[in-house]
């Protein structure tokens, strides 16, 4: 392997328009695309706006798209494309654009906020608090969430539906939601709070139609569908679409 | 500049008709003209899910309005067990109950069907199947819909996808049922045990693969022990769950290998039933 | 001259990473209202990237551990240059920092009775590091961040507003402090989305915007790390100490070129892997110094032994404490006995099954498949010491964290000195932003009561201000080629990447791992025309999200702490943990007593001063506090007599 000159087309501009352009640009061995970006921005494009931190897949700064593919530009490696390919960067395209591959990313933001938070245990002070390996794994599993928000914009509910955003939280939150009901010792049940209907009622559940994207997308591998938002759908038919359950729940609240 | 409730510069547009740029050509998103700029072949696993869906739609539409060939001693057609119906070809000792009187005048498989057919349409893996086969929403990921609006599972009456858990519990008595079936494809034809054909086997396989399907299935999955907040106050059902975990990674395969061995099944007892092929028997 | 936005705050916090939020949520919590402001987006500090865990005394696995054992460890692994208050306070406080965690939302890996797992780390001497798998940082990111939501909805419900009390600007960096008089009255700063300039006024300010290490070329730090803080304190005229310490980790990435530095965690050897030279050789059993002799065991058998049984073996040198790990390493690559790409070789994938190996250390797992094409299940790692902390920083009072000399000011975590001493061992970092990241908070929320209280709240003059925003802009200008005043010598505006490469590179070479005299003049002598050129950096485009605007400032921070690195390793005659020369390779026992204090040239806080080559940073040495008594009483004597000198052992 040496090094070699690739063609980029990377989108540059703002809310008031912009457009791809072409790049012809060294590329070494064992590089990602954001080595190539940087590279741009050191030797032909030193305003070129991008977001990234830790260049190791470990704070999702970088996410953007790849040839229409949302990634982050850290972990795609130069060498899952042909040298003869064409690249094509553009920000990502679920959020408003800021600048060339920078997006307003307020959304997720405000979306966060939405979610209650952890309610702690009456009764346990700090260091009283007992859990168990098996009962924190699947929490634990959404919390190697790195919010790079891939599956936010891969999402076909508000990417091709701006008008959703309103009453859809996205994967990463319904998630969020979903790690916070499977959490052992979150006692928000005890305070009115059900996580399992407000996630239909309040976050949106109902749009997800499981097409899996957010999960094919994840760089976390975090089987966002399967574990998180079918479970979630699951609880929230225990609350609203199942009368054993329901009848259930009855007779055993009677029998206190 | 602040993480969220900040008003933006520029409100993004909505979209209010289908003509107004909206999703990706919303106002507020970067000024890229295509739909979608992807440039693997996005369209083909679609493509290949619509194709063989709709391929088992019609084998299934025929031999479900066929009426006929469906019972070959001792092997009967998944699609026809449990035949509740009075003009069902009498199945010694088989799963065979007129609980449908003689007004009953369509093909048996109609009224046994309806459960298989609910199971497999409200099942999670199929949605998303026939949701991007059919319907593109979305068509691949990142690649825009081709519609204006889109509710998904909110409404009627896509909201009815919640009730999928009351067809597995129906899918599981089919289960059972089958695996009757497949039990008594153990007897010859003169109702003595300790047969077995090529037959035997098609079912055997058939029913591996359904039960199989069956219990892998996310409600099954969520009734075993997701539901559970605290999986070490239950260390059986936490196995249990474990273990339906493991089969539920492989929903998607075994949806479309119970989804092949049940069309593979049934068109093996007709061949059988018309006399286009007779049945090997090994003992 | 520039209209600037400004607010009102009672504390402002710099940099959103653990100790900036902690801070945050500790100053909220004495009822101040709390800014806090940071380059990156909320969320995405490189405390993510902390993978081993949060050292804390707890006891979990190990019953004998206790905060002393943890205060012994901290000032061994430190070489005794340590703050002992600060490394008392430390010990004593993380078990209750971790466990509030937990309270916050936590999830640590568990032990089989229900508490937080703790595993085994370089220098700590039982299993201490609460984790999870390998993204502990990242669990206390998102931990702290989330707390600040449930505040934030808090106050949403009380007031009608998220952001009434506790508010982040994120994508904003500060480019100055501002003062009235002595004392602090604010930050100045620019969004980066927008390019406008802000004025947030506040008579508390907390710096907690982590390391330098992105002075260096090869490092495990991001962009961030550009010493926003240790300048920001230097120009508002705090002193920096110990300067001279920075810890190369010893095992980062060394191929492909690109993602050489990255780290990879300590917890690899915690859990049992090995490092080997490439005639197979686990060399580690070679460079075990004296003063750790008895400590570590002596053959491969004993060390294997330890994993199971450590009661009863000691544990394997490849534990030892960073800088000996990274001195060892290097030296096998000097004699000829490294990796192909200039490392050595890191090996889990005969000492644990792979199914193992994919539980403990997901994220390397990933980390070398994606990136290097490795797979550490069954092939070993190449690794080499990569730049990864700042032992120095701010000089601070150890119980409030408020910075010496300038009356509200405090500094907590990476960015404030004292704490670690030489040498930094790992999993202290996490529970150091933990524990003095909440006294901050809680002492600047004092601090902006009293002077509420008093009536007296400071106020910025317009011409610092307006000094402030012109500095900013001067990039801009250069590029038009019409230089003002301050701008310096004219001459061709100069690229800011290529001044920050060859910082980075003369850095490297000229202060890094092993330093000479000679060396470290010829850094100093680069540094000073770098600093002549950046005056002259000049960049493209406009202000709105232009990252070469970003960096041409950021090169002013760089360039102050790179001197204060260079200065303070040069006036340094001697070895110790994180600083080691080959002209002076033995530690000084004399040398214990003194730290070494950075303090900017020219008073005034200004840098428009002519520069004549002597540089901007003026050196003095300082006497360290006696270690009280109780605290030595926990040693040995025969170890004392390694670190302190017979006089001091006398008192």
């Amino acid at each position: 392997m040496s090094a070699y000159e690739a063609h980029f087309r990377v989108w540059r501009g703002d809310q008031d328009g912009g457009g791809l352009k072409d790049f012809h640009v060294e590329v070494n061995d064992g590089e990602v695309v954001l080595d190539i970006v940087h590279r741009l921005q050191a030797t032909q494009a030193p305003d070129l706006a991008v977001r990234w931190n830790c260049k190791a897949g470990k704070c999702g700064s970088c996410s953007a798209e790849v040839n229409g593919r949302p990634r982050l530009l850290c972990m795609t490696r130069m060498s899952v494309f042909e040298r003869s390919e064409t690249i094509t960067i553009t920000p990502l395209r679920a959020f408003p654009v800021v600048r060339d591959l920078v997006t307003d990313v307020s959304f997720n933001y405000t979306k966060a906020r939405e979610v209650p938070s952890f309610v702690p245990p009456e009764g346990l002070g700090p260091g009283e608090y007992r859990m168990w390996q098996e009962d924190v794994g699947r929490s634990q599993e959404f919390r190697k969430c790195i919010e790079c928000f891939l599956c936010q914009d891969t999402c076909h509910v508000v990417r091709d539906f701006e008008e959703n955003k309103e009453s859809f939280a996205g994967p990463r939150f319904l998630m969020r939601v979903a790690e916070l009901d499977m959490h052992p010792l979150d006692a928000a049940a005890e305070t009115g709070l059900d996580r399992k209907s407000t996630a239909q009622e309040e976050h949106g559940l109902g749009y997800c139609n499981i097409t899996k994207c957010c999960t094919e997308v994840c760089p976390e591998q975090i089987k966002i569908t399967d574990n998180a938002l079918i479970p979630l759908k699951e609880r929230a038919a225990d609350r609203k679409y199942d009368p054993l359950v329901w009848l259930g729940n009855k007779i055993r609240r009677r029998g206190q | 500049m602040a993480t969220g409730t900040d008003p933006q510069a520029t409100t993004p547009a909505p979209a209010d008709s289908g003509t107004a740029p909206h999703g990706v050509h919303s106002a507020s998103r970067a000024a890229i003209p295509g739909r979608h700029l992807r440039s693997d072949r996005w369209w083909l696993s679609p493509a290949i899910t619509a194709a063989g869906l709709f391929a088992f739609i019609v084998y299934s539409t025929w031999r479900a309005f066929a009426g006929d060939d469906y019972y070959a001693e001792p092997y009967v057609s998944p699609f026809y067990s449990p035949c509740v119906a009075q003009n069902c070809v009498p199945m010694k000792g088989g799963a065979n109950w007129e609980i449908f009187g003689a007004w009953w005048g369509l093909s048996p498989a109609l009224l046994i069907l309806i459960f298989p057919l609910g199971f497999r349409l409200t099942c999670y893996y199929y949605r998303k199947a026939y949701y991007r086969g059919f319907w593109a929403s979305p068509p691949a990921c990142a690649v825009a819909e081709p519609r204006a609006k889109y509710t998904g599972e909110t409404r009627f009456p896509l909201i009815l996808q919640n009730i999928h858990r009351y067809f597995f519990y129906f899918a599981v008595i089919v289960a059972g049922i089958l695996t009757y079936d497949t039990v008594l494809a153990f007897r010859d034809e003169h109702g003595r045990w300790g047969h077995m054909g090529l037959g035997t086997l098609v079912l055997l396989a058939n029913i591996a693969l359904i039960w199989a399907y069956t219990l892998s299935c996310h409600s099954c999955r969520h009734i075993v022990g997701g539901r559970l907040k605290h999986f070490s106050r239950h260390p059986v059902r936490y196995r249990l769950w474990g273990w339906v975990s493991g089969l539920n990674a492989r929903h998607m395969q075994l949806a479309w290998a119970s989804l092949i061995s049940v069309a593979v099944a049934d068109f093996y007892v007709y061949l059988v039933a018309s006399g286009a092929f007779d049945d090997p028997r090994f003992f | 001259m520039t209209q600037v936005e400004r607010q009102a705050w009672d504390v402002v916090v710099i940099g959103a990473g653990g100790a900036g939020l902690r801070a945050a949520i500790e100053a909220r919590e004495q009822g101040m209202r709390c800014a806090v402001i940071c380059k990156s987006l909320f969320g995405k500090a490189h405390t993510v990237m902390a993978e081993g865990g949060i050292a804390a005394s707890m006891g979990n696995v190990n019953e004998r551990d206790n905060w002393q054992v943890h205060f012994r460890d901290t000032m061994r692994g430190g070489k005794f240059l340590n703050h002992w208050r600060m490394a008392e306070l430390h010990a004593q406080e993380a078990p209750d920092r971790v466990w509030e965690l937990e309270t916050w939302g936590a999830l640590f890996d568990r032990t089989p009775e229900g508490k937080i797992s703790q595993r085994n780390f370089g220098g700590h001497e039982y299993p201490r590091l609460a984790h999870v798998g390998d993204r502990t940082g990242l669990e206390l990111i998102r931990t702290l961040q989330q707390k600040i939501v449930s505040l934030q909805q808090e106050d949403k419900a009380a007031t009608g507003d998220y952001e009434s009390r506790l508010k982040i600007f994120q994508e904003c960096t500060v480019t100055r402090i501002v003062k009235d008089g002595d004392r602090v009255a604010g930050v100045f700063g620019y969004e980066r989305e927008s390019g406008r300039f802000f004025t947030l006024e506040a008579p508390a300010v907390v710096l907690a915007t982590g390391g330098i290490g992105k002075s260096f070329k090869v490092t495990s730090n991001s962009w961030e790390y550009t010493g926003d803080g240790h300048s920001l304190a230097l120009l508002a005229g705090a002193p920096l100490i110990n300067m001279e310490f920075v810890q190369f980790h010893p095992t980062g990435m060394v191929w492909p070129p690109s993602v050489k530095g990255i780290l990879v965690t300590e917890s690899v050897r915690g859990d049992g892997g090995v490092l080997r030279n490439s005639e197979g050789k686990r060399f580690m059993f070679d460079y075990i110094p004296d003063v750790f002799k008895e400590k570590y065991a002596e053959s491969e058998a004993e060390g294997d032994r330890w994993y199971e049984d450590p009661d009863h073996n000691r544990r394997p040198p490849e534990l030892l404490p960073r800088d000996e790990v990274a001195r060892a390493i290097n030296a096998e690559v000097k004699a000829g006995r490294g990796s192909p790409h200039g490392g050595v070789f890191l090996d889990v994938s005969t000492r644990m099954p792979p199914e193992v190996i994919k539980r403990r250390l997901p994220s390397m797992h990933h980390q070398f498949k994606e990136l290097a094409d490795v797979d550490i299940t069954a092939e070993p790692m190449e690794v080499g010491p990569t730049c990864h902390y700042v032992m120095g920083g701010v000089d601070v009072d150890p119980d409030t964290a408020a910075a010496t000399g300038v009356p509200g000011l405090f500094a907590a975590g990476e960015v404030a000195g004292g704490m670690h001493g030489s040498n930094r061992l790992g999993g202290n970092s996490l529970s150091d932003l933990l524990v003095f990241g909440r006294r901050a908070g809680l002492h600047a929320a004092r601090y902006a009561q009293e002077s509420a209280a008093s009536g007296t709240r400071p106020v910025p003059d317009e011409a610092q201000l307006d000094l402030a925003a012109a500095e900013a802009l001067r990039p801009f200008s250069a590029e038009a080629g019409e230089p003002e005043e301050t701008a310096g010598p004219a001459g061709p505006p100069e690229n800011p990447y290529t001044l920050h490469q060859e910082l980075q590179q003369s850095m490297n070479d000229l202060v890094g791992i092993i330093r000479k005299a000679g060396e470290m003049e010829e850094a100093l002598h680069r540094l000073a025309s770098l600093r002549v050129r950046a005056r002259r950096a000049g960049v493209e485009g406009h202000r709105q999200f232009n990252p070469g605007w970003h960096l041409a400032i950021d090169l002013r921070n760089m360039l102050l702490v790179s001197e204060c690195v260079a200065r303070a390793a040069l006036e340094r005659t001697e070895s110790r943990g994180g600083h080691t020369r080959d002209d002076c390779p033995e530690m000084d026992r004399e040398w214990r007593r003194l730290n070494l204090v950075c303090r900017l040239s020219d008073p005034s806080g200004g840098l428009a001063a002519p520069d004549t080559g002597n540089g901007q940073i003026r050196l003095e040495r300082r006497e360290t506090p006696p270690i009280r008594p109780d605290l030595l009483n926990l040693f040995e004597k025969d170890e004392l007599v390694k670190y302190l000198t017979d006089e001091e052992l006398t008192q």
